[in-house]
């Protein structure tokens, strides 16, 4: 057989976003402030194929709500942009396009409490994307389609009739999920979505995003701090440190080869269950501050190997054996 | 052998309330050695906080202790006089919970508040409260702790107050430690820290600590022992790599099946993760017998009628029918 193409369903392509976290206008006069600004996502670029699933790693502050809020059009780019199925998610020409695409995405949060109203009933909750998008407009069809759905993440057709509170925490993970599937998405972005949920419920939750993942033929960008969940999750995995990408490999490479040094560092820092007793290197040094990142590569005054390069030309993202990875150190020795 | 450091028989710690007295904790018993770090694990609900409060002396009110006792160093503290208990607690344990802003004064510098609670315990100078708690701020890891002494709290990222916050438990130098999820507001290289300095103080004081965590990769890396409560109750206590490694309660090997791994892919070639079916109980709604009964899928008649006692098993105790009859 051979090969096609695979065209990407997103294509994320030199996403930038800053915030304005200056003091207010009357502090700056007084106190003569300057102005400030946050980069929180610097120079971004990814693909995600159908059918996969593309996580995002990083500390917190990294930037990886942000990059999802941008793809999912909850806020907008500073610069470049995003495009889904080719339709970009912020030119004005293609508002038309986008309205048809908003169906195609949803997204599920850390907190499925706050995420859902608390003083509809869960057939209302999981009804709202159908009503929204104007799917269906008979009751009697809706109710199937609600009762399906709560059948499909696990849940009875009788919860339909409970309020959110009446529910465990995984189970109210479960309605937001169903009210994600409502419209028959393609493209689910999953922020932290079982890092409120007890490991039991998380096995479950993971589980179920997974057959329906199989069943449906979803794409997810998924989201967490966790690598132990997204080795389980991922299909290729991007490493964000403040804002910018610094290597994107499969878990198999990342884990068991992890280049770049903050990765090297990440990895080594999460405590697993398989290592007992483990003696490891300390970890030095926080993330540092977002508004005044460090010259070159902006991970250089924690990284052991950098040097003089490093702190004063930043490098790019580079293939590196079938890898990407942004780092002076590993290009020059590739070479 | 010398008695435990802390010894918790039997307790027992109700919430009434208008229809029920709940009970939150139900025969919990173990013990923590000098140095020794126990790992107290389990879903939501079921219990670890509640202990460690019971042992602090600090359970919520209506909650209180409705049996057992609680020793350190082998006198009792549970029946103490308030005042006595508070001393006790401000010096001899030390609590550091999840949130560090819920042990830090706001509108106080760091280094008053350090040094503030230290001239309470001890009768030192302030010169030399202010040296103690500069050597103490490093020896947590506090860059350049002449200058950060006078910060304010929210001048410092969430592992740095930790570190503070630590500090400030280990200036009274307590023999017992009760941290409750210290490390899951943290990110992960900041985690890792917390716990090397955590490692590092019951290596090196001798510091006993009571560790309530639902993250067991940081039980595996730091704990001596480990204890899985369920329902308010201990299934399985005993060496972290047996109980982490091999599992006797059904509970405990359902808890660590469900738990996706770093070092490897999830068991089975499907690739997915083991699961318990169902619910912990409500505290109004503990089954008879086992409290774990209706979840297990190896549960036998006498699970279902009598509570099983924990018991040795190998190296560990257990409570389950069918490991130990
Ligand atoms: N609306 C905003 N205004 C100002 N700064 C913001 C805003 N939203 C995010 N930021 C900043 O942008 C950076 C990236 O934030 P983001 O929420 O994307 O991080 P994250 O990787 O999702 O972190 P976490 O793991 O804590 O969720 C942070 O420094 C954050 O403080
Ligand atoms: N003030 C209170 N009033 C009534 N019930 C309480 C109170 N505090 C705790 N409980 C109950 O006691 C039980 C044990 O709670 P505890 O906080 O110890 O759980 P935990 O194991 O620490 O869980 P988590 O991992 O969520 O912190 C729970 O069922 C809880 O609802
Ligand atoms: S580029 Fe240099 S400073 Fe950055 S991670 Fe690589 S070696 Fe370290
Ligand atoms: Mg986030
Ligand atoms: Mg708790």
């Amino acid at each position: 057989m051979k090969d096609t193409p695979v065209k990407a369903l997103v294509e994320v392509d030199h996403l930038w976003r800053r915030f304005d976290v200056s003091k207010p206008w009357l502090n700056r006069l007084i106190e003569g402030a300057p102005r400030q600004t946050l980069t929180a996502v610097a120079d971004v670029s990814f693909e995600i194929i159908r059918r996969e699933t593309f996580a995002l790693v990083g500390e917190s502050g990294s930037g990886k709500s942000t990059v999802a809020k941008i793809i999912v059009g909850l806020i907008a780019p500073s610069a470049g942009d995003v495009r889904i199925d080719g339709i970009s998610m912020s030119d004005p020409a293609a508002a038309a396009q986008r309205a048809q695409l908003r169906r195609r995405i949803q997204m599920i949060f850390q907190d499925p409490f706050a995420s859902l109203n608390p003083r509809w009933r869960v057939a209302r909750v999981v009804a709202e994307p159908l009503r929204a998008f104007g799917l269906m407009t008979e009751q009697q069809a809706i109710e199937v389609r609600v009762a399906e759905l709560l059948t499909l993440v696990g849940l009875s057709p009788e919860d339909a009739v409970k309020y959110p509170h009446e529910f465990s925490g995984g189970q109210r993970q479960r309605v937001a999920i169903a009210r994600a599937l409502a419209a028959n998405p393609e493209f689910i972005v999953c922020d932290e979505p079982t890092s409120a949920l007890d490991v039991s419920v998380q096995a479950q939750i993971l589980n179920l995003m997974r057959d329906l993942q199989d069943q449906l033929g979803l794409t997810y960008l998924f989201i967490s701090h966790n690598l132990a969940v997204v080795r389980h999750m991922a299909s290729r995995i991007g490493v964000l440190y403040l804002g910018r990408l610094v290597e994107i490999a499969t878990p198999d490479e990342l884990f068991g080869n992890p280049q770049h040094p903050y990765t090297r560092l990440l990895l080594d820092a999460v405590p697993d269950l398989e290592m007992t007793g483990r003696v490891r290197a300390a970890v030095e040094g926080e993330i540092p501050n977002p508004i005044s990142p460090p010259s070159g590569c902006a991970f250089h005054p924690r990284c052991p190997l950098a040097f003089e390069r490093c702190r004063s030309e930043r490098p790019e993202l580079a293939a590196a054996g079938g890898r990407m990875v942004a780092c002076h150190a590993v290009a020059a020795d590739a070479r | 052998m010398t008695a435990p450091l802390l010894s918790v028989r039997n307790l027992r710690v109700e919430f009434p309330n208008r229809r029920a007295r709940l009970v939150a904790i139900d025969d919990v018993s173990f013990e923590i050695g000098r140095g020794e770090i126990l790992g107290l694990v389990g879903e939501s609900g079921a219990g670890k906080s509640v202990t460690g409060a019971a042992i602090m002396g600090l359970l919520e009110p209506p909650g209180h202790m409705t049996g057992g006792e609680i020793r350190l160093d082998g006198t009792r503290i549970d029946t103490m006089p308030i005042d006595q208990l508070r001393r006790i607690r401000g010096k001899r344990i030390g609590m550091v919970f999840q949130d560090p802003l819920t042990s830090l004064n706001p509108v106080y510098r760091i280094g008053a508040q350090i040094t503030e609670t230290m001239r309470v315990h001890a009768n030192i100078s302030e010169a030399d409260a202010r040296a103690r708690a500069i050597a103490l701020l490093a020896e947590v890891g506090i860059p350049a702790p002449e200058n950060r002494i006078d910060a304010y709290p929210h001048e410092l990222s969430g592992g740095m107050r930790q570190r503070v916050v630590l500090a400030l438990v280990l200036c009274t130098e307590p023999e017992l430690i009760i941290a409750d999820e210290p490390t899951t507001a943290l990110d992960v290289s900041v985690q890792a820290q917390i716990i090397a300095l955590i490692k590092a103080l019951a290596r090196n004081r001798g510091t006993s600590v009571m560790l309530i965590t639902h993250d067991m990769g940081v039980i595996a890396e730091v704990a001596d022992r480990v204890a899985v409560m369920y329902a308010g109750r201990i299934a399985e206590i005993g060496p972290v790599r047996d109980v982490l490694k091999a599992p006797q309660h059904p509970y405990a090997r359902g808890l660590m099946g469900a738990i996706p791994s770093l070092a490897k892919k999830a068991a089975g070639h499907d690739g997915r993760l083991t699961l318990i079916p169902g619910n912990m109980p409500r505290l109004s709604a503990i089954p008879e017998g086992c409290a774990f009964n209706p979840r297990c899928g190896e549960a036998i008649d006498r699970c279902r009628a009598e509570r099983p006692s924990l018991l040795p098993a190998a190296t560990s105790h257990v409570a389950c029918w069918r490991v130990t009859s």
